[in-house]
């Protein structure tokens, strides 16, 4: 099982070292750093390294690493899913996840690693099972704790760790009773020069926010539940309803939760939201370019596209650019990887935003042998593009009634146009 | 006052209330400071001195010096406090195991303390403090917890086995730990069943034999039962712990993948995975025509496809496990294609495994959609990505024959591109393209001739020359060109060197007139100037062909050559139905049986799919015929000889007689004459082993040369060979047999033969005793043979030189060759013997044992040996049965090896020993043979191979007499 954990900021330094078993020398993670040196990319890092006696298994997140140490055979999505829970009950607790976060809060972060795991085997992971036994940071808290000598550790048995409902906690109670749920859609697209599909999905995803009393017992139906292709689900979703019914039927965690992804892939059912023309050319001689970029909507179905940035991933031999945005503003990055982010805004279908310009090449540089890539972001609200509409919701179990709500938006995930 | 200074401070912790604070102290007095506070009365500040303590240990500070202090402070009702202590104390017991007995009377009470938590707690920490002395105390608080009432408590408990074992085995062992653990399986509380699973599991692995997971149709029905309702992580142990049971049918398999599939639509992937594993395993004995088997590849492929919307590390070992299953079962994915579509975004790791897949994916029906899509790539900026995509061109050309045309043009237009090493891989797998599909392509030749100069890489240069080489004709000025390579011939590598030598012969070949220079020139820089023993092989070789017989040199040289296959990295069959019993393992990421790289693999036990109910098949009795298809290195390890022999060997080099060694020289036929005894056994041998039989061709499909296969010894084989030459004449006991009267003294007025046959320093050697039992003295004595089987002749006159008087014995050595004439004798080793003296000549026939006529040079190369048993047709095979022996495998293969029996390779299948073994006769016939040998079995079973069966019976013979003296 997992032997240990360090967490590696970029520039290669160890600020954190946990070991649930023996302890295993830091020197281990030189193997890493090797490998880190080797990738161009901290991304490009292999998430597996075989070392003569340990394998390192690692994410690269929020710019830092956390690389695990094991010594027998465990698997290794096993390790890595387990990662990245690390990862987000530190941003779960301390509202981000960074270096300066985790040093300010050492203490904590190592007393929930020890809750997480027992000798690599996960104990809570549960951020409702964890936030029971050490509660997160308040201003206010440690202010009351330090008058009254209370420490943040709870020190009752824990009702969620028990039950057969481990992700919610007995005897909520709330004024306000609420539910509401984020339809969030990612499109993820790969467009051709001409602007044909090439590759397009939905990456979807409902988000739940329930706040409600007592135990209650939720239904969820769609109207159109035939649309996705593949799904999984929260713990607390009861599959068999959902494989003879196609209704979502579940006792919801407290909170914040996700309560399921999906995944539509069937080409002609991915509306791409926007178009882009463009051409990026350089002259066969001499040092010089051009750029000229429109974006235009295409498939909106009525909504406003906002929120849409272009970014051009440039060839490495540009030495400046000199552009004009009829609309937004763009910045341009010479470092690693040399980037132009254009900031659009909101798209308005009467006048196209336009960016053109000239682009010079460092002096003596060979034309330029890859073509460049464009990657899209945007957002619309009020549309899940898809189509998946929520129908009703229900609750069983409870008197009172709830506030429901169901909000949709779609974004650009991976989108990118090629030239 | 004092109450108002402390709100002060409080306000100070209310501003900063980070843990920053506690590594801003970089005082000397540092430890001293905190010892201190941890003795202090007030609670408060003792918590927040054993903070600091943590902080400083988290970052590697050495805070050992505050054990007892620390430890003082553990006997307290505040959760918190005990828990930072105990954090403290896991760290640093080892260094201080003294003071850790310390801390024993408080986990013992806390382990009988009414909040189950805080027993559990006491329980955990005591077995994650891996000291001996405390381990003693541990077992009774232990004991107890794993029947405690509460579940939760069990749980704990259950991993703390776990860490028990790892730390005693024994003591875990003794006090029947194991037991208990067992009896949580049938738990009522699922994850206390989840935790007694993984702990077993765990524990299991480092005893691979025991039958700690026994698993029987109630207890898996316990196990799926628990799978629904326990924690993400239970439900991965316990997907694992399935997979290694075997169905009794497949109706419980069937109803087993019906209970399992619901977990395909979890929210982690590792229970997606674990799932997935235990479907394929279990589809496995799913018969194909049934409905439910087609439902259940339908639900695979979405699950697997979501797997790819994930983080990039958790896509990449999905990745690299959906190569598996694509290579199993092709159909799940085949209609996902454009999911394996490479984007810009993807890290570097992602991208190259995608492009495997589309590859593997690669049909008819997509192809078009995937070489525009490598086009694409093949523009991108990273170097290792583009090379990539540009190899998987070449692929599809091979794998699809309909897209060998436009992938071909495609290829063309990067060449066009002019970006270095685009044209070098496009060069390199054109190369491969034209070997699949000959005198098709070979307009593009002057194409890619034009950029013969940029290129710089060993591997697009080699496969330049190759080009060059192998279309001499068609290319006008291919002299030229070649002759080029050969000004800096001694700065190429290797692989360049000896593409260069081989192309040029072929150019003479086909050119005589105009090359002769060039072919000379290029001779004698790989025979006279090089270092290299197998560039100087490859030359001395062609040499020697064009110089005896070019026409035959044509025929080995210009011979046609096998097609390379389809798929040249798939994984072998075998691994990979072990890698689809280990998805989602490490193994599966690295594509390796676990024991191949597991670090104390403690003998893993080898997974296999479970075969389709009644499965008849026939097991045939070497594994050799698939070892030879593919690489599979494991199927025979253990042929580099022990040191001693290596030391023995060397003392031997000496005595050594000039016998060549390495591939059959021509001379052996010269040698052997127009003997043709037994038919065309020894033509047919020779030719399949300088032709290259296809089987050796196609494991040689990735390799650049496109020599015939045995010509090309690898690098590695020559120190071996070079021990081997020592093998020649072992004193370490040939067998002989005991002599015998061949002759009685009745027959012979007064003289007795007696005697045998021995090879010494490989000479064969007839042993006689002359016995003089009559009344006068004997002289003039001399000897001649008949014709026999295998042209055994006297190579020296009878070397008797006194007179043998009344009642006189004499011994005589006569050494003997084999260059007599032949004729076929019945039994073969029959040999009729004239022996003359003074008073008459008498006649008798004795057997020789075929032994003294195996050589010293019988040792095959492995790859040849693998060609040769399959190549040799199965009716040719014979079978004996070796009864009574007692020596073990190696004792046997040693003393075979005494009688130039040579043992090849080794290779232990449950229990039994296999020995594959080979054997030349002095005139060039090979017998293989493979030895079964089993522990405790005293009868040994053979098996003969050989083109002239005749032989087998009397090789068997010798086994038998060599074995049991």
């Amino acid at each position: 099982m997992i032997n240990s954990l360090f967490l590696i900021n970029p520039s290669g330094e160890i600020f954190l070292e946990k070991h649930w078993k023996s302890v295993v020398s830091r020197s281990v993670c030189d193997y890493f750093l090797e490998a880190k040196e080797k990738a161009l990319e901290p991304e490009d890092v292999p998430p597996v390294i075989h070392t003569p006696h340990h394998y390192l298994i690692s994410i690269y997140r929020d710019k830092l690493f956390f690389l695990s140490v094991i010594q027998t055979e465990v698997p290794p999505l096993f390790v890595i899913e387990f990662l990245h829970r690390v990862a987000e009950m530190i941003q779960d607790y301390f509202g981000e996840c960074s270096e300066t976060v985790v040093k300010d809060h050492m203490v904590m972060v190592y007393e929930l690693l020890e809750e997480m795991l027992d000798n690599g085997f996960p104990l809570a992971t549960e951020s409702n099972v964890l936030k029971e036994m050490i509660r997160p940071p308040t201003i206010l808290r440690s202010v009351v704790n330090t008058l009254t000598g209370t420490s943040n550790v709870g020190d009752t048995l824990l009702t969620g760790q028990l039950s057969t409902i481990p992700w919610r906690r007995a005897g909520v109670r709330y004024t306000n009773n609420e539910a509401y749920f984020d339809v969030v859609e990612e499109i993820d697209a790969i467009l051709d020069q001409s602007g044909t599909t090439v590759f397009a999905e939905i990456q979807g995803v409902v988000e739940a926010c329930v706040k409600l009393s007592g135990m209650p017992d939720l239904t969820l139906s769609f109207m159109n539940p035939r649309l996705l292709d593949d799904v999984s689900f929260h713990p607390c979703v009861r599959y068999k309803l959902w494989e003879s019914e196609r209704v979502l039927s579940f006792i919801p965690p407290d909170g914040n939760f996700t309560l399921m992804t999906y995944h539509v892939n069937a080409q002609n059912l991915v509306a791409i939201p926007v178009y882009v023309k463009q051409s990026i050319s350089f002259f066969e001689c001499g040092s010089d370019g051009r750029l000229d970029v429109t974006v235009g909507p295409k498939q909106t179905m009525g909504k406003t596209v906002e929120g849409v940035m272009v970014t051009v991933h440039l060839p490495k031999t540009i030495l400046s650019i000199n552009l004009t945005a009829t609309q937004g503003s763009y910045t341009y990055d010479n470092g690693t990887k040399v980037t132009t982010l254009w900031d659009i805004g909101k798209l308005n279908p009467q006048k196209l935003p336009n960016l053109r310009g000239s682009l010079s090449l460092q002096a003596g540089a060979p034309k330029p042998e890859e073509n460049p890539s464009l990657n899209i972001d945007l957002k619309i609200q009020q549309l899940a593009i898809s189509g998946l509409k929520v129908n009703r919701l229900d609750m069983f179990g409870e008197k009172y009634k709830p506030f429901k709500g169901v909000k949709y938006i779609t974004k650009a995930g991976k989108f990118q146009v090629r030239t | 006052m004092e109450w108002a200074n402390q709100l002060c401070e409080n306000r100070q912790f209310g501003s900063k209330m980070t843990d920053s604070k506690y590594f801003t102290t970089t005082k000397k007095g540092e430890i001293f400071e905190l010892k201190a506070e941890l003795n202090s009365d007030k609670k408060e500040k003792k918590k927040e001195a054993v903070k600091k303590v943590i902080a400083s240990m988290t970052v590697g500070k050495d805070v050992s010096a505050l054990f007892p202090d620390v430890v003082n402070c553990m006997q307290t009702d505040n959760l918190e406090l005990k828990k930072l202590v105990y954090l403290y104390l896991m760290n640093y017991a080892k260094s201080q195991p003294d003071m850790a007995i310390m801390a024993v009377n408080t986990f013992v009470k806390d382990c009988e303390d009414a909040n189950p938590l805080i027993r559990a707690l006491a329980v955990r920490t005591m077995g994650c403090i891996r000291v001996d002395k405390i381990t003693e105390y541990l077992c009774e608080p232990l004991r107890k917890c794993l029947k405690d009432e509460d579940p939760y408590v069990r749980k704990t408990a259950a991993v703390c086995v776990a860490k028990l074992h790892d730390i005693n085995a024994q003591l875990v062992e003794d006090q029947g730990f194991l037991d208990t653990l067992k009896d949580l399986i049938s738990d009522s509380n699922p994850m206390v069943v989840a935790n007694a699973v993984a702990a077993l599991s765990e524990i299991a692995e480092s005893h691979p034999n025991s039958n700690l997971l026994d698993l029987n149709p109630q207890s898996i029905n316990k196990l799926l039962t628990a799978l629904n309702e326990c924690t993400e992580w239970g439900q991965i142990f316990i997907l694992d712990c399935l997979a290694n049971y075997t169905p009794r049918d497949d109706r419980e398999s069937q109803s087993i993948c019906e209970r399992v599939t619901p977990r395909l639509s979890h929210a982690n992937s590792a229970v997606v995975l674990s799932a997935v594993k235990v479907l394929m395993k279990f589809m496995e004995m799913l018969p194909k025509d049934l409905d439910y088997y087609s439902t259940l590849l339908k639900k695979l492929a979405p699950p697997l496809v979501t797997l790819l919307s994930a983080e990039p590390e958790l896509q990449y070992v999905a990745l690299r496990n959906i190569n598996l299953i694509v290579q199993k079962r092709p159909e799940i994915l085949k209609h996902e294609m454009k999911v394996f579509f490479v984007k810009y975004n993807d890290p570097i790791y992602v991208k190259l495994e995608k492009l495997d897949i589309m590859i593997r994916l690669a049909s008819q029906a997509n192809i078009a959609q995937v070489l525009a899509e490598l086009k694409e790539y093949a523009t991108e900026v990273d170097v290792d990505f583009v090379r990539k995509a540009v190899r998987a061109i070449g692929r599809c050309a091979i794998k699809v024959e309909q897209s060998a045309e436009r992938c071909v043009s495609t290829l063309l237009d990067l060449i066009q591109t002019k970006v270095n090493y685009v044209v070098q891989e496009a060069i390199v797998v054109i190369k491969d393209i034209f070997r699949k599909y000959p005198n098709k392509y070979e307009s593009v030749i002057a194409t890619l001739c034009e950029n013969l100069d940029s290129l710089d890489e060993p591997e697009a240069r080699a496969a330049m020359i190759w080009i060059v080489g192998e279309y001499a004709e068609r290319i006008d000025n291919a002299d030229e060109l070649l002759e080029s390579f050969l000004e800096g011939f001694h700065d190429e590598s290797t692989q360049v060197q000896l593409q260069l030598l081989t192309a040029i012969v072929k150019l003479f070949l086909k050119k005589p007139t105009e090359t002769q220079e060039l072919v000379q020139q290029v001779l004698s820089l790989a025979t006279q100037d090089s270092d290299n023993p197998d560039l100087r092989d490859r030359g001395y070789i062609y040499w020697r062909l064009l110089s005896t017989d070019p026409v035959a040199a044509k025929e080995v040289v210009l011979a046609e050559k096998p097609l390379i296959s389809e798929e040249t990295d798939l994984i072998e069959p075998t691994l990979l139905e072990e890698l689809i019993c280990h998805i989602g393992t490490l193994a599966s990421v690295y594509h390796k049986p676990p024991s191949a790289f597991v670090e104390g693999s403690r003998g893993v036990m080898h997974k296999r799919l479970p075969a389709r109910t009644g499965s008849g098949e026939s097991t045939e009795s070497p594994d050799v015929g698939t070892a030879a298809g593919g690489s599979a290195p494991e199927a025979a390890p253990s042929i580099i000889p022990s040191q001693g022999d290596l030391l023995g060997d060397l003392l031997n080099l000496d005595m050594a007689p000039p016998t060549t060694s390495g591939p059959p020289p021509p001379t052996t036929g010269m040698q052997m004459g127009g003997m043709d005894l037994l038919g065309g056994g020894l033509d047919s041998l020779l030719g399949g082993d300088i032709g290259g039989s296809p089987a050796m061709g196609a494991g040689f499909g990735a390799a650049p040369a496109v020599m015939p296969a045995s010509l090309n010894a690898p690098v590695g084989g020559g120190l071996g060979d070079l021990f081997d030459l020592g093998g020649v004449g072992m004193p370490m006991g040939a067998y002989i047999p005991p002599k015998i009267v061949w002759l009685p003294a009745m027959k012979a007025k007064g003289l007795e033969i007696s005697g045998t046959f021995a090879r010494r320093a490989g000479v064969i050697q007839m042993e006689l005793i002359l016995t003089n039992k009559a009344m006068s003295v004997m002289t003039d004595f001399a000897i001649q043979f008949n014709r026999n089987s295998f042209g055994l002749a006297p190579a020296g006159p009878l070397q008797v030189l006194t007179p043998l008087g009344p009642n006189q014995t004499i011994e005589v050595s006569l050494p003997l060759s084999t260059v007599g004439p032949v004729m076929k004798m019945d039994p073969l080793n029959n040999l009729q013997v004239a022996v003359k003296n003074n008073i008459d000549v008498f006649y008798f026939s004795c057997q020789y044992p075929i032994s003294m006529l195996f050589v010293e040079d019988g040792k095959m190369e492995r790859q040849v040996f693998l060609a040769t048993w399959k190549d040799i047709p199965n009716d040719n095979e014979s079978q004996f049965q070796i009864k009574d022996c007692h020596l073990n495998s190696d004792a046997a293969s040693s003393k075979l090896q005494g009688s130039n029996i040579f043992t090849i390779a080794k290779r232990t299948v449950e229990g039994q020993d296999m020995l594959y073994m080979s054997i030349k006769l002095s005139n060039g016939i090979w017998v293989l043979a493979e030895l079964r040998v089993q522990a405790g079995n005293s009868n040994y079973t053979i098996s003969l191979k050989c083109r002239a069966p005749e032989v087998s019976q009397c090789v068997f013979q010798c086994y038998e007499a060599v074995l049991k003296n």
